[in-house]
């Protein structure tokens, strides 16, 4: 029992427990509590850590000595991919974002991310998603064309087997997942931070997290959407990197290192974040230039955007363009040098206290900095030409990843343990496992950077006697197998202390941010009353903050209700604008999930009428949670004397669904940004490409369709303007009309996409046209239906005057699809026509 | 180091350049590899210097000087003076690899096919075919054109010239040299399935007169 609980507030905060807490039993399964999926996402994810490991220990004694066969070149080949892919995908992306889910809230001082039932279906998707592709390493069936998988190796011909189909389709499942945190992570830090906490009194970790989840937003659809194509290409046949018929497999390497190498910001960001956390608590002052970092962060995000070509040096690109991202990619050390000076100046003015997280700290110091300079040195194209695609980069990746991101995330382990557990950390053990963990590491990578000097390329199973390689295979074995003690020492450290650990007391090291002003061990609500933050310390300023916190004496402090509430406030200055209702415990995020893992079971498998209905299902699940929201009378009962000041979210213009949908569709538009690219991308530099010469869509019943399309989104938008002016009439007829009108376009694109003449599995052209139509079929077919639920949900008074906000929510969502029906007109219709009269 | 393990021996090492391009690029390799230990050290010593001092009374200003001061210089100065010299350094290297025209006459043309798991190698100017083997005269320029007829490979002998990939679809040129005769042994560095550890071959070097005469005699005996 927490120390913060007393006689005063024990009752009242036994009744939070009741309102916030998880359904015992199998009922846990239907938790949609941060605290709960956060760990969850951590956990899982470091089970997946240790299968990562485990084929890295199978890679590290196959190549200890030349010539052995251990392991085929097959078995070795699946062992890399899933090395490669089971590290990125499931252990690195997750294990940060559960890390973010988890501290997000309580550093911002609210209790639950917005959209807590996304949690719990990123999670499940996560999960199933994870199983699926280990599941293949057991079948023997696993992706063998590597991480990056690349074409026309991972394609049908070269790689017949299911492999490839298992991780196109796998990955997909667990991209939900990523993109679901990424909106989730944006819309909770810009619109539920406690009172007074502007965006310049956050603490330094929300703003790693922040850019972290915008590039996850921006970064993720490119992948997503290669993916897509390329199961379309192996299981279709239809023709996008294929050269024959106008495809280009170097289309490939571009969507996958768009995302590729923003990924490994996405990975390095929240590490930072650590870092940035941690250094000044143990330095005990605040950190010293927060406004630079901010900056650092912000360009760091934007450059990383900007270098994926980097990967791509050896394919023979234009020397220009290789200058070009040869400059852009060094430009990342700026804003990394930026942070590290600045971490240097706290410490300078700091009284160092130097504890076990510290340790991890300085490792990642040594590691990060090492690994950065290589990075540099890659940079420089002439020198990546020589040691590109061997063990060189092997090493130096694993440097910047492993010092990056695995040891600031022990540190954060470490450091953030007593909130879980309520314990402490030991020192001794815990020194050892840092030690075995930081010497195996250097042992086996240091020396790498000079196997690949001596010309070792990468993932070859196996390679000749006396060429100079010999020892240095040895010597990196050797350290990976010391390493490899060192991670068990550490997970026995960790599950020793649950149980022998010393009890820690309130914030035990004395850090300046609000986590530590809930009780220890955590509750599910984390504060029983949401103070104002006006500071950027405000454990520095205000020890007593927890007690005051688990007495009641701040807002939000009423349970008798029992519903889930939180402050919704301004993005900029973070006043208190609205109090939002959040769903409880729900089945429908395992129950979703589970029927999109048989989507892709059944499309796996070939069973394409088993995927196309639960793909239907899966629909409909989604729609019955949509009729469950904050506005749904169970939650948000229209009752006389409800509270005004604040309102309730649902009973506003401006509410988190509308943040929502807009950071959603953002990460949408760069999916269809993706496959435009795609389109001019080929058109104008694949080696074969054909096009037919008359333009195959019906010309007249496109324009039709697309004037009907208009029609229906300015009837939409007339009944929008009226809620927003404050008249209700007619307000239902209107929704019907417009989703009518919409159906009739819906049926017309339908039509002209049947009718046309086109040849997907001949020619690339006709590919990607099929595929834009289909996007733009699902888009108007999703706003019409959207629409005429809303009509419904006026009939029943879910959506009224006084709960306007609904429609404001999917009003972005015709604003979308009307802007990317007359974008693919432009580029698919009256561009190649004007190209074709000139 | 690297001279007390092995004398940066070894076939394949681009630490021991035979030609123009490696050597460049290894010289580009130490000059890097000092440079950035040197910072490196640096780093790291003020660093451990940092966590260990003693900062006394420190007001607020003070330390907002000192942090505009080691981010100005730290961060901004000294990685932008760093890399303005490699790439002042390292651009017009990487130049002088592509294969530019030269002064006069045109390199000797070879054209290579790479496929799984081998490597078809042919002279255009003559029906000369050879597998997994090129023969080239020492001391002259040799463009090496690359076609794939399968998947992607790269094409890499790491004592001549950096590397290429062989894209399906794309014929990439890359420029390579000997300076002495010998052999050098290449392998293909994109992972390109089963037999990719397997898939090496050699470019043999001779002089020039060694060279016309093979020609000629290849010639003869197609």
């Amino acid at each position: 029992m927490s120390e913060l609980r007393n006689a005063g507030n024990r009752s009242r905060l036994a009744q939070f427990d009741r309102v916030w807490g998880n359904l015992p039993g199998w009922g846990q399964l239907s938790a949609v509590n941060h605290t709960s999926v956060g760990l969850r996402f951590v956990v899982t994810g470091m089970v997946f850590f240790l299968i990562g490991g485990i084929l890295a220990m199978l890679i590290r004694t196959q190549l200890a000595l030349p010539e052995q066969d251990i392991l085929s070149s097959s078995a070795y080949n699946q062992i890399f991919s899933m090395h490669g892919t089971v590290m990125m995908f499931l252990f690195a992306i997750p294990v940060l974002e559960g890390a973010a889910m988890y501290l997000i809230p309580k550093m911002i001082g609210t209790r639950d991310l917005v959209f807590p039932r996304l949690s719990a279906l990123g999670y499940y998707c996560y999960l199933f998603g994870g199983i699926i592709i280990v599941s293949s390493l057991f079948l023997n069936m696993a992706p063998d064309a590597g991480w990056f998988m690349y074409t026309p190796l991972s394609g049908s011909f070269y790689s017949p087997g299911l492999g490839p189909d298992f991780w196109l389709l796998g990955i997909t499942f667990v991209e939900i997942s990523a993109m679901s945190a990424g909106v989730e992570l944006v819309v909770s830090i810009l619109r539920t931070r406690a009172n007074g906490m502007s965006l310049r009194k956050m603490p330094i970790f929300c703003w790693y997290i922040l850019a972290m989840a915008l590039m996850i937003v921006f970064g993720f659809p490119p992948l997503i959407l290669g993916s897509i194509l390329l199961e379309l290409e192996r299981a279709a046949g239809m023709v996008f990197f294929e050269v024959a018929g106008g495809g280009d497999p170097l289309l490939w390497q571009h969507l996958f290192w768009l995302f590729g190498h923003p990924e490994v910001y996405i990975i390095f960001l929240p590490g930072a974040g650590i870092v940035s956390t941690l250094i000044p608590v143990f330095a005990q002052r605040p950190l010293l230039g927060y406004r630079w970092i901010v900056m650092a962060i912000i360009l760091m995000g934007f450059i990383s955007f900007g270098l994926w070509v980097h990967h791509m040096f050896t394919v023979g690109i234009p020397s220009l363009a290789l200058a070009f991202f040869s400059m852009a990619s060094m430009l990342v050390a700026v804003p990394t040098a930026i942070q590290f000076f600045a971490w240097i100046a706290t410490l300078w003015t700091g009284r160092v206290v130097f504890h076990l997280p510290m340790l991890w700290i300085l490792g990642f110091l040594i590691i990060f900095v090492a690994g950065g300079l290589t990075g540099v040195m890659l940079a420089l194209v002439p020198f990546d030409w020589q040691v590109h695609d061997t063990h060189f980069v092997v090493a130096h990746m694993h440097y910047v990843l492993v010092g990056g991101m695995l040891f600031p995330l022990i540190a954060g382990f470490y450091y953030w343990l007593p909130h879980v557990s309520g314990r402490m950390p030991s020192d001794t053990l815990g020194r050892w496992g840092f030690w075995l963990t930081f010497i195996g590491f250097n042992l086996t990578f240091l020396i790498m950077h000079l196997t690949g000097l001596f010309g070792m390329p990468r993932r070859v199973y196996t390679y000749e006697a006396g060429l100079g390689w010999d020892l240095f295979n040895l010597i990196s074995s050797i350290g990976g197998f010391i390493m490899a003690i060192g991670i068990a020492v550490l997970i026995l450290d960790i599950a020793l202390h649950f149980r022998f650990g010393q009890r820690a007391r309130q914030n035990p090291w004395n850090a300046d941010s609000l986590e530590w002003a809930v009780e220890m061990p955590v509750s599910t609500y984390n504060f029983a009353s949401l103070p104002d933050v006006p500071t950027r310390h405000p454990m520095f300023e205000d020890p007593t903050l927890p007690q005051k916190i688990a007495d009641g004496k701040y807002g939000l402090a009423d349970i008798s209700h029992g519903l889930r509430e939180i402050y919704g406030s301004r993005a900029g200055t973070g006043k208190v604008m609205q109090v939002i209702h959040l769903p409880t415990n729900s089945w429908l995020p395992l129950q979703s999930a589970a029927i999109i893992a048989v989507v892709c079971l059944g499309l796996l498998t070939k069973f394409y009428w088993v995927a196309l209905v639960a793909a239907v299902f899966a629909v409909l699940s989604l729609l019955r949670w949509s009729w469950h929201n904050g506005a749904h009378a169970s939650s948000a009962p229209l009752t006389d004397g409800e509270r005004t000041d604040p309102p309730l979210h649902s009973r506003m213009l401006d509410s988190p669904g509308l943040w929502g949908m807009v950071v959603a569709m953002m990460g949408n538009g760069t999916l269809y940004a993706s496959l435009l690219f795609g389109w001019f991308y080929l058109w104008t530099a694949a080696p074969q490409w054909e096009a037919p010469t008359q333009g195959p869509l019906a010309l007249m019943p496109l324009l039709l369709s697309g004037a009907l399309l208009t029609l229906a989104a300015l009837v939409f938008r007339v009944a929008v303007g009226r809620l927003r002016a404050g008249n209700g009439n007619g307000m239902q007829g209107l929704f019907w009309i417009a989703s009518l009108i919409g159906l009739i376009h819906f049926g017309l694109l339908l039509w002209v996409l049947l009718s046309a003449p086109l040849e997907p599995t001949e020619l690339a052209h006709d590919s990607v046209l099929t595929v834009m139509l289909m996007y733009l079929l699902i888009h108007s077919g999703l706003s019409t239906v959207v629409t005429a639920m809303q009509a419904m949900r006026v009939q029943l008074g879910y959506v009224s005057l006084r709960v306007p906000y609904e429609p404001i929510v999917v009003w972005p969502l015709w604003v979308y699809t009307l802007a990317i029906f007359w974008l693919a007109v432009a580029a698919f219709v009256l561009l190649p026509m004007g190209w074709g009269a000139a | 180091m690297c001279l007390l393990v092995t004398g940066c021996g070894g076939p394949f090492s681009a630490l021991n350049p035979a030609g123009p391009s490696a050597t460049a690029a290894s010289w580009l390799w130490w000059g890097m590899f000092g440079y950035f230990s040197l910072v490196m050290l640096a780093v790291f010593a003020v660093w451990f210097y940092a966590m260990r001092r003693d900062p006394g009374d420190i007001d607020q200003q003070q330390s907002q000087r000192l942090q505009n001061r080691w981010v100005f210089w730290g961060g901004l100065v000294l990685p932008t003076v760093s890399l303005a010299a490699v790439l002042v350094v390292g651009l017009p290297i990487g130049r002088a690899m592509l294969p530019l025209p030269l002064e006069q006459g045109e390199p000797l043309r070879i054209d290579v096919t790479a496929q799984q798991w081998r490597w078809d190698v042919s002279y255009p100017d003559s029906a000369i075919m050879l597998e997994d083997r090129l023969v080239i005269p020492a001391g002259e320029p040799i463009d090496v054109h690359l076609n794939s007829a399968d998947v992607i490979h790269s094409f890499w002998v790491p004592r001549l010239a950096g590397k290429l990939d062989v894209i399906p679809g794309r014929t990439n040129v890359i420029r390579i040299q000997a300076d002495q005769p010998g052999i050098y042994r290449g392998h293909c560095a994109e992972f390109c399935g089963a037999g990719h550890a397997h898939m090496h071959f050699e470019v043999e070097a001779v002089e020039s007169e060694a060279f016309q005469t093979w020609l000629t005699q290849e010639q003869a005996n197609e």
